[in-house]
């Protein structure tokens, strides 16, 4: 259940910008979730309304933006979209690839309201 | 509120020095602490109709989450890379050996190198007080609920433990092959263990663990002539997630294939100061 660590990362980091910038809470929340970040999206939003609970994201809006895993071929450099981490190279068959996109696990923005 | 389960107690990690519980007579560091910053302000202004509306205001972070725990794992490596000292993250589902290969690792290296230990488990000192049987300093970690260690419990470690320069710092992770694979705690190698009483198809089940480890150790393989365990099947799984990671099977109860882990960590040790050489 990583995914409360999760959300409490947010909270701490959200409260401090809104406390920075004297807001009275914080509206809406936007986040980049890669598929291959190993965040259970349902784990999230269930550890969300448990880790705002009494703080200034209590009524927050949360927003995901999913992000595709990319990778490329070590082998053959063909691109392509990856669901696993095992997944081979759909040209050569090969394991050796190397993934470009889809681990992001970022706070893009925060809306304020003062 | 607790950082661990979200419940409303505050946070309940116990840094344990096992040291000072079995030498009673000096005082004890044992000390709940409120993990991080817990303090969570509350605004009890209220909005009335009256007043002017809110102003809205975007803020683009752009940031990591675990950005925080990133940049104390970084404070970790810092440390550790001034004091010439090798950290190893020791992480597998409950039962694998992490515990019992460190048992063998300190005691047949226990008169070449300095070891300290880091032991993290939501409950009990069961095992920093096998680690202590062979006068090794240890200190144990209990999260109470929580599922892995984090950068910041190591560091409140550390600041316990006083690790000696050029030495060896093992830190046990929380038993479970999910959460402790996000939290980087400043390790200079991860090492994954996985026994061959598992099946040999965890790595797919739990693919991020491997993708973050170094080394794959695959203990019990006395074992072996009593299961249906294929061990070929294992690494190719394995491999499919990382292709460099290395495997070093081993039995910490018949002792088969210790040579290899000590050889491999000869060498990592050796390495990392080959490497403080060149960076300095």
């Amino acid at each position: 259940m990583h995914e409360l660590s999760i959300v409490l990362s947010i909270v701490d980091a959200a409260e401090e910008q809104a406390r920075k910038h004297e807001a009275k809470a914080v509206e809406r929340i936007d986040l980049e979730i890669g598929n291959l970040a190993g965040v259970d999206e349902h784990a999230l939003e269930f550890a969300w309304q448990v880790g705002v609970k009494n703080t200034m994201l209590e009524k927050a809006n949360i927003e995901i933006h999913k992000v595709k895993g990319w990778a490329q071929c070590a082998d053959c450099e063909s691109e392509f979209e990856v669901k696993d981490l095992f997944d081979p190279c759909p040209i050569c068959g090969e394991h050796l690839i190397k993934i470009m996109q889809g681990r992001e696990m970022k706070i893009q923005s925060i809306t304020l309201l003062n | 509120m607790c950082a661990t389960c979200g419940c409303d107690q505050p946070g309940m990690v116990k840094i344990t020095n096992v040291r000072d519980m079995l030498f009673p007579q000096t005082h004890t560091h044992a000390h709940h602490h409120e993990h991080g910053d817990h303090n969570h302000h509350h605004s009890h202004e209220h909005h009335h109709l009256t007043e002017q509306p809110l102003k809205r205001t975007q803020i683009d972070l752009e940031m990591d989450i675990l950005h925080k725990n990133n940049l104390l794992a970084e404070r970790n490596r810092g440390y550790f890379a001034a004091k010439d000292i090798t950290a190893f993250n020791l992480v597998s589902s409950p039962g694998s050996g992490k515990t019992a290969l460190l048992e063998c690792t300190l005691r047949d290296l226990g008169k070449e190198l300095d070891f300290f230990v880091i032991e993290g488990d939501q409950q009990t000192t069961n095992d920093a007080d096998r680690i202590a049987q062979y006068h090794v300093p240890v200190i144990q970690i209990n999260t109470g609920r929580g599922c892995h260690l984090d950068s910041t419990m190591v560091w409140d470690a550390l600041t316990d433990l006083k690790p000696k320069n050029n030495s060896v710092v093992f830190i046990e992770n929380i038993g479970n092959l999910v959460c402790p694979s996000m939290f980087d705690l400043g390790e200079n190698k991860r090492v994954v263990i996985i026994s061959v009483t598992e099946g040999e198809d965890k790595p797919l089940k739990y693919p991020d663990m491997f993708a973050g480890s170094q080394v794959c150790i695959i203990n019990k393989i006395d074992l072996l002539p009593y299961l249906k365990f294929d061990l070929p099947k294992l690494k190719e799984y394995a491999r499919r997630i990382n292709p460099n990671l290395h495997f070093i099977e081993l039995s910490c109860s018949s002792g088969e294939g210790l040579d290899q882990w000590y050889a491999w960590l000869n060498n990592e040790l050796k390495t990392a100061s080959r490497n403080e050489l060149v960076s300095s």
